[in-house]
Parts: C-alpha cells; sequence; structure tokens
C-alpha cells in the first residue's frame, strides 16, 4: 500500500496589494509539487499572483467547541468601537 | 511623525533600479519577495521600526493614567486604547521583519536609544485633561499621517496601515469626549482643558516633522512612495480640521498667528519651536529619559518570562518527540 499525500492548504493573492487568502487545499508530495498544483488546480483563469502553500497538519486552530468563551470577551467591550461616542456633527470629521 | 526625519541614502540608477522605479509609478504594491534597491529597503526599515516604536513609547504616557482614571468605564476604555497601541506596535513590527531585520535587533535598536520614535511621546501627562489632548490631538495627528501611508508602496506596511487605520478613529473620539466633557464642566475642568492644549499644541504640530524644504529625505520617499504628501500639506490639514473643534470646545488655539486665509482655504498658522523639537529628538525632550527606561525595565524585568516560556515549549517539543 502506498503512502498517501500529506493534505496542503493553499492561500492566493489575487491582486497586487491584497494579502493571501485562503482558497482551498490540495494532496501533493512536498511543498514545491504543492505549489505546482494549486497552480494548475486555482489560478486557470488568472485569479492569483502569488501562492502560498502550508501542510494542512502544521495549522493550529481553536477547538469550535470552545468558540464561545474565546470570542465572548469584546462582545462587553463596545466602547472599542468609534460609534460608542457621540460626536456631534457640526464638530466636522473625527 | 510617528517616523520623523526617516534617511532614504541616495538613489542609484541601474535598469532593475529604473524598472523597480516605473513599478512604483504605475502603482504597483512591492511585496517582501520582491527584488527592491537597498535603499528602499533601508528606508522602510527605518521607518516601519520607528513608526512601531512610537506606537510602544506611546503607551507610557496614557498607561500613567490608567490607575487613575476617573471613573472605572473612562479606566476600561483607556486601558482599550493602549492595548490597540501595543497591537499597532506588533504589526508595525512584523511589517518591518519581512525586510529582513530582526525583532530582537529592533528592540535592541530602540532600548539602547540608537533608533528614534516619534518626540511627542517624550512630554508629560500631567493631568487627566492632557489624556484627552493626547486622543484627541496626537491620535488625530497620526490618523492624518497614517490615512495616505495605507497607500503606501510597500504591500505589508500598506495593510498594516489600513488594520491601525480602523482602530485609530475611536481613539480621536474617547479624546475628544473627554475635552468636550471638561470643557462643558465646571469652570476648574474647563481651564484644565485649556491648560492641555496650551501643552499639547504645539507639540503636535511638530510631530508632522519640519518644513519640507528642511526635510532632506522627503523628495526620495516621495518618490519612492513610502510617503504620500508632504509634511507641510498634513500639518495644514491637521490645523484647518481642529481649529473649528477647539472652537467648538470653547477652546483657545494658543497661536497668536493663527487666521482664518480666504484666499487660500486654510488657517495661517505660526512656526513651532524647532529648536525644541531638535533637543526632543537628541534626546533631552521632558521624558526621553525616563521612557527608555521603562523600556529597558520592561524588558529586563520580564526576560524570565520570556525565557520561561521558551523552555517550556522546547520541553513539550522534547516530550512528543520521545
Ligand atoms: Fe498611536
Ligand atoms: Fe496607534
Ligand atoms: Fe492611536
Amino acid at each position: 500500500m502506498s503512502k498517501e499525500w500529506p493534505l496542503w492548504e493553499i492561500f492566493i493573492r489575487g491582486q497586487h496589494g491584497l494579502s493571501h487568502r485562503h482558497v482551498g487545499s490540495l494532496h501533493a508530495p512536498d511543498a514545491e509539487m504543492a505549489l505546482k498544483n494549486a497552480r494548475d488546480v486555482y489560478t486557470r483563469r488568472n485569479e492569483g499572483m502569488s501562492i502560498w502553500v502550508v501542510e494542512s497538519a502544521k495549522i493550529t486552530a481553536f477547538d469550535p467547541d470552545t468558540a464561545e468563551q474565546n470570542f465572548a470577551a469584546p462582545k462587553s467591550k463596545v466602547y472599542r468601537h468609534p460609534s460608542f461616542f457621540e460626536i456631534p456633527d457640526d464638530v466636522g470629521a473625527m | 511623525m510617528y517616523a520623523q526625519l526617516v534617511e532614504t541614502g541616495a538613489a542609484e540608477t541601474s535598469e532593475k533600479d529604473r524598472e523597480f522605479q516605473e513599478k512604483i509609478d504605475r502603482g504597483v504594491r512591492i511585496e517582501a519577495n520582491d527584488w527592491m534597491p537597498e535603499g528602499y529597503r533601508k528606508t522602510l526599515i527605518r521607518q516601519i521600526s520607528q513608526h512601531a516604536h512610537s506606537e510602544i513609547v506611546g503607551q507610557l504616557p496614557e498607561g500613567n493614567w490608567i490607575t487613575r482614571a476617573p471613573s472605572l468605564q473612562r479606566k476600561a476604555i483607556l486601558l482599550a486604547k493602549v492595548q490597540d497601541e501595543a497591537g499597532h506596535g506588533l504589526y508595525l513590527y512584523c511589517a518591518a521583519e519581512t525586510l529582513g531585520i530582526s525583532r530582537d535587533e529592533m528592540t535592541a535598536q530602540l532600548l539602547s536609544g540608537k533608533a528614534k520614535y516619534s518626540s511627542i511621546f517624550n512630554y508629560p501627562t500631567l493631568t487627566w485633561a492632557d489624556i484627552g489632548a493626547v486622543g484627541w490631538l496626537v491620535d488625530g495627528a497620526a490618523i492624518m499621517n497614517q490615512v495616505p501611508l495605507q497607500r503606501c508602496s510597500y504591500g505589508p506596511y500598506s495593510r498594516a496601515m489600513i488594520r491601525v487605520c480602523k482602530e485609530e478613529s475611536f481613539h480621536q473620539r474617547q479624546g475628544f469626549d473627554i475635552m468636550r466633557q471638561l470643557c462643558q464642566g465646571t469652570d476648574d475642568q474647563k481651564a484644565m482643558a485649556q491648560d492641555a492644549l496650551n501643552r499639547w499644541w504645539w507639540p503636535s504640530l511638530m510631530m508632522f516633522g519640519p518644513s519640507d524644504k528642511d526635510s532632506v529625505h522627503s523628495e526620495q520617499s516621495m518618490k519612492w512612495g513610502i510617503k504620500q504628501n508632504t509634511n507641510d500639506e498634513l500639518r495644514q490639514k491637521f490645523v484647518d480640521q481642529t481649529v473649528p473643534q477647539a472652537e467648538w470646545l470653547g477652546l483657545t488655539v494658543p497661536d497668536p498667528d493663527l487666521a482664518w486665509n480666504e484666499a487660500k482655504g486654510g488657517y495661517d498658522f505660526g512656526e513651532p519651536d524647532w529648536s525644541e523639537f531638535y533637543e526632543v529628538l537628541k534626546g533631552n525632550g521632558p521624558c526621553n529619559r525616563d521612557r527608555l527606561a521603562a523600556r529597558n525595565k520592561a524588558w529586563d524585568d520580564g526576560a524570565w518570562y520570556r525565557d520561561g516560556l521558551i523552555a517550556h515549549a522546547e520541553k513539550q517539543q522534547t516530550i512528543a518527540a520521545e
């Protein structure tokens, strides 16, 4: 039984100036092949000008079950939003 | 501004340099792996690291009032604001690191006093009104400067600026809100607000750096798309925006030469004391020594913690490998 190729996450910069965005994943034996495969799979219509590949196993994420507690704190900190402060219209841009 | 008097070195004119300049002129963003002239790289490292240092040192004057904020809500707001500035410093250090300088190198430059940070953070915050004035004026001036930097030719810096600008509006508004409350309060409170404006007005104007006719590096930075506006243009915009706000508050801008100029559609205003500016940059401002001492203390006191976390991470790796 041959060994399965690892999974890679693919990030593409669609336009100059923008950051790379996750577009999907694919299997490849190594990083170089992952890049070439990503180019062929994800940029056939000129969707990219730069590609990053990251082995999926190297990505660390929060357990989705803990999302509630992980992201709850900012909800009570409404003052972090500029709209919290009422600035009269005649004060001008701020 | 947050980066003042950034040296650019002399421009070269090889074929590659010309192609690079064409790219800039077409408005194409430069990314970390693209070829770039050494001068461009070095200028950006200086500017972005100086900007980062300013965000980090900038926490100190405001941090000074966290424990003494007049209410629990004001305390929470100020804490959130200072926390944002720490984040701004981190975004910017990371952007600078894409150019090949390490975080430790930058930190060492700040701690030794070799690296500069904005002159403004070497002034003391003497009263609670200063926290209002800093948010309103200093963050206001920072926004003036940072908005055009969102279009900077270097991608990682421009993207960091987009994030920063989204967060700055809250900073300026919370400052103005403090000023407004003081100005609508007792005579003493209003006097406190006026006193803060008196002390912060000129240092805020100095944030934009010396006049362009004296700013030797401006021209190259503008050619490279690192800088979009001249120091004088931004200073003028700031004055035009801020003076009506001071009037709205019922405060007097401490400049006898200030007058509306109908012909130019903006205010005429006096010249900041540039000898003071250069003294502050040289390290002789009211708080330079305190600021550096505080950063050094934080670094030294945190050493055991940084080392402890690394030791823990290494131990976990060893266990996992066994
Ligand atoms: Fe700031
Ligand atoms: Fe900031
Ligand atoms: Fe800010």
